[in-house]
């Protein structure tokens, strides 16, 4: 089997007959300006899409996206180009635009050579080859029937398969030459019930990097379809939602965007090296209580936001952003690293060649405390228990944060009652995990849904976490 | 400027292209449309220019019909091979969806006939040094407004040019130059431990047009002031206005809550509200998709269907969808030329400014940021994140955050109170601040 730099260069190189000694010279034209950075990012993207609705294949797309960028860095400066021709003068046009941001003047030529892959934490697959397309709309099918077979009130079943093939290969001016091949595969269902008038809806899903068959295994995506109309049937008995502050139990895996919006954001190296993060200078600092310890995790096999290397090639890394409660690092691209003094922590990602890296999340969880779940619940006398949520955002200059629950219950004294309609929480990201007195011993992942959006840009990521309890959050319902 | 106009030539040429190869292939129908914008982006930063992007986006795509089996693709790449493949690729995918009898291009009879200049191009020759120059200028107007904004994440100079190009195999073909510029700032303002973030922006098609760099930065300077100091009020019910920039979010939700689409999956709030009030007897909406130098005029919609203006709701009672060619059909109604959504969409205001409508609320909230995307489009449930300001006697005491408000859409819009004359201009959705009846507020 090829390595994944093989696969890349036979990908991105060869069909424009681009050589080592073309980098080269691309490479010393950007290094004749006095930079203190630069690298070539190409990036092949295959993405294919599939739409059942009314119980038809109504939809099938597929999509073809390549291209190179060129940055330059000089100091905080940055210089962008891109391309959508991967040939050499465009190459060199691109390369002369970028470095313009510097002086002229600068001196250094370099020898790119090709670095031995590092550590991988996914097949170097093509996952739209993975099923054949009648299995593809085959297994559409079957999940209109699972999900049409819980209930005579399913009235509208939406289902979607997406596979994403994406290739990139990154030439940077420290010599090094790296690729990665990163499959994604996601499966989406999407139910609306009707019951006497009064309609609901639900959705769930799941991905990974991974073929297909991730999907077929154990009837995966089965489990989508009978979940989403599990979810619409419950909010067709749900109750108006309490407003104020109060304790809050989040359930386990998905509510962990919790810590993507609360804390996550706040942590990435851009706005602490500009001093914009409502954390920013708070290394060391107590922001959480000891029971808290919170990863950011590129390394878990197969999972949908782990990187073998990230957009500037920098190998995938587990990093420690809270430890018992006291706040331990950043998350980092290269430029911020350079400019705070340290180093990257493979969090340098970016949507596609068209757009410059900026760190960014992976995996972000809550490693799993002792309680018992049951005891969490038990612990509350008046309050909500939430345990799916839809998005979530921040503005981390004032740490304000929200999450949107989509399926929640009321907890009176002790015990889980009614379901309650969907509502908006709202906390401050440097408070919220000082409030957090239980943690469970139930650790779970997201099902690998997760797209975090940052300036503008798309990214894959996920969240998990244990059971836990907020004692006051502030719950926006009606009632 | 020529350089478009040849462009234009060459991408309508390859819109041909691709509808003959697919006919080639045995489509009956297809549909093909590509664009392409070249732009330069600007951002400095506590008086230092950060990052300059030189951009230039191209992309098309196809759909093709076989009979009513739809396949579609796209790509990046504009090389012969690559189109071909798309085409192929497109071709290959309607092998395997189900014959669909809503599927299809829009009716032939409903094709753009003449397509009238809306003074959509507005090229800027603006070289980087100016760019870096205005950016500066506005980010120091919003530095120096006041020793409390103590941080900045820059100003941002936009300027882009593009053409769209859609062809269908009805023998429709058009396009048109298009261009929009713009200038935002954010700065941090800070007051004991806590810090806030505010920005402004001014956004063009004609770069004439645009506020002044000392303006833009100036008004996102007021605004970070305006919101330090800002806490929690307790849990309560009271009467909102959603000031303009807001307020286009709720209008945005109606045409989301009527659009063809959400309403055959029966998945709207609004579902069989046709000919019904829908909002007080004042409101009227309409949308004017052929405003000359409208931000989001087009001469025709994606499927190439004329444009014309019309009115949503009039008298409060909605008049008519959002339709596409398909959803129209699934509705068993006609496209209302509103393939790729509403343009320029507008409410009449009333006779109030912003503070006549404080006036009128007496005491309150302003929300004047919402955040998250608390909106149920099935049954209207309403809850977001929100930040503003606490009125009382029609004037602002003091700005407010971490609360949210909520309620239902439906009863939000049937309770609203009157429009106010500060309308929002600069996108596709065009309103005055709303004032709505009591919403609950959570807090403290």
């Amino acid at each position: 089997m090829s390595t994944t730099i093989d696969i890349a260069r036979d990908a991105l190189l060869l069909p424009a007959n681009l050589q080592d000694h073309h980098l080269d010279q691309v490479m010393d034209q950007l290094l004749a300006a006095r930079i203190d950075a630069a690298d070539i990012y190409f990036q092949s993207s295959r993405l294919e899409s599939w739409v059942l609705e009314d119980g038809i294949i109504k939809e099938g797309a597929y999509n073809i996206e390549q291209g190179v960028g060129v940055r330059a860095i000089s100091g905080e400066k940055t210089g962008f180009a891109y391309t959508d021709e991967i040939e050499l003068p465009s190459l060199l046009e691109a390369g002369k635009t970028a470095r313009a941001i510097a002086r002229s003047g600068g001196q250094g030529s370099i020898r790119v050579k090709s670095l031995p892959a590092g550590r991988q934490y996914y097949e170097p697959i093509n996952p739209l080859e993975t099923l054949t397309e009648t299995g593809k709309v085959e297994l559409l099918h079957r999940l209109d029937a699972e999900a049409r077979r819980q209930d005579p009130r399913v009235i509208q079943v939406i289902a979607s398969l997406v596979a994403a093939h994406d290739i990139v290969l990154v030439a940077g001016s420290d010599g090094n030459l790296s690729g990665d091949v990163r499959p994604l595969v996601r499966c989406n269902v999407h139910v609306i019930v009707e019951q006497e008038g009064r309609r609901e809806q639900g959705s769930s899903g799941g991905g990974a990097r991974q073929g297909f068959h991730f999907f077929l295994d154990q009837e995966r995506a089965l489990g989508y379809a009978r979940e989403a109309v599990r979810q619409a049937l419950v909010n067709l008995d749900a109750i108006a939602a309490p407003a104020g502050t109060m304790p809050v139990v989040l359930g386990p895996g998905w509510p962990g965007i919790l810590l993507h919006e609360a804390i996550g954001h706040g942590l990435e190296g851009d706005f602490n090296r500009k001093g914009t993060s409502a954390f920013s200078g708070r290394i060391g600092e107590r922001v959480a209580t000891e029971l808290c310890t919170v990863v950011d995790d590129g390394t878990l096999p197969g999972r949908r936001g782990s990187l073998s290397m990230d957009d500037e090639g920098t190998p995938g890394q587990n990093t420690v952003l809270i430890e018992n409660g006291i706040l331990k690092g950043y998350m980092h691209d290269r430029l911020n690293a350079r400019l705070m003094g340290t180093e990257s922590t493979g969090n340098g990602r970016r949507e596609s060649y068209a757009h410059l890296p900026m760190p960014r999340m992976t995996n972000t969880y809550m490693l799993p405390g002792e309680d018992d779940p049951g005891e969490i619940i038990a612990s509350v006398d008046k309050g909500l228990y939430a345990v799916n949520f839809g998005g979530g955002q921040v503005d981390i200059t004032s740490g304000k944060f929200v999450f949107s629950a989509s399926e929640a219950y009321l907890i009176e004294n002790g015990r889980i009652t009614s379901p309650v309609k969907g509502a908006t929480l709202i906390g401050n990201g440097p408070d919220v995990l000082t409030r957090v007195s239980m943690v469970g011993n139930d650790l779970a992942l997201d099902a690998g849904v997760g797209t975090c959006g940052k300036e503008g840009q798309s990214v894959p990521v996920g969240v998990g976490q244990p059971s836990l309890k907020v004692d006051e959050l502030t719950v926006g319902g009606t009632n | 400027m020529n350089d478009l106009k040849d462009r234009q030539t060459q991408l309508q040429q390859m819109v041909a292209d691709m509808l003959r190869e697919a006919a080639d292939r045995g489509a009956s129908a297809a549909e093909a449309g590509v664009n392409f914008d070249v732009g330069l982006s600007v951002n400095v930063r506590l008086g230092e220019v950060e990052t300059i992007e030189h951009t230039r986006d191209q992309g098309m795509g196809i759909s093709v019909y076989f009979g009513h089996k739809k396949g579609s693709a796209s790509t990046s790449d504009f090389k012969p091979d690559a189109i071909r493949d798309t085409v192929r690729a497109a071709c290959n995918i309607a092998k395997f969806t189900t014959e669909d009898p809503y599927a299809g291009l829009a009716d032939a009879d409903r094709m753009v006939s003449e397509q009238v200049d809306l003074d959509l191009y507005h090229p800027w020759e603006i070289d980087v040094t100016e760019a870096i120059e205005r950016g500066i200028e506005c980010e120091t107007a919003a530095r120096d407004l006041d020793p409390r904004i103590t941080n900045s994440e820059g100003a941002t100079l936009n300027s882009h040019s593009g053409l769209q190009v859609y062809g269908n195999s009805h023998g429709f073909i058009g396009g048109y130059p298009s261009s929009n510029h713009s200038l935002s700032c954010s700065v941090i303002g800070q007051q004991g431990e806590s810090m806030q973030r505010d920005y402004w922006y001014t956004s063009e098609r004609n770069p004439e047009e645009l506020e002044s760099a000392q303006a833009v930065g100036r008004r996102a300077g007021e605004r970070t002031l305006a919101r330090l100091g800002a806490r929690q009020i307790k849990t309560c019910e009271a009467p909102v206005i959603f000031q303009a920039e807001m307020a286009v979010g709720l209008l945005r939700s109606l045409t989301g809550a009527i659009s063809g689409s959400a309403l055959y999956r029966r998945s709207s709030f609004l579902l069989d509200h046709l000919n019904q009030p829908i909002f007080p007897e004042f409101v009227r909406i309409h949308e004017n998709p052929l405003l000359p130098g409208g931000p989001a005029s087009a001469p025709f919609d994606s499927e190439g269907v004329a444009t014309a203006a019309k009115e949503f709701v009039r008298d409060g009672i909605l008049q008519s969808y959002v339709l596409s060619s398909y959803s129209a059909r699934k509705l068993n109604m006609e496209s209302t030329g509103n393939a790729g959504g509403v343009r320029n969409l507008s409410i009449d205001s009333g006779e109030l400014d912003l503070a006549g409508l404080l006036r009128q609320m007496g005491s309150g909230l302003l929300i004047s940021e919402l955040m998250g995307s608390g909106l149920n489009m099935v049954t209207g449930d309403y809850s977001r994140g929100a930040a503003g300001f606490w009125v009382e006697n029609g004037e602002i005491q003091f700005p407010v955050e971490e609360i949210t408000i909520a309620g239902n859409m439906k009863e939000m819009f049937a309770g609203l109170q009157a429009v106010a004359t500060d309308v929002e201009r600069r996108g596709s959705i065009r309103t005055g601040s709303w004032l709505l009846q009591p919403m609950m507020i959570a807090g403290s």
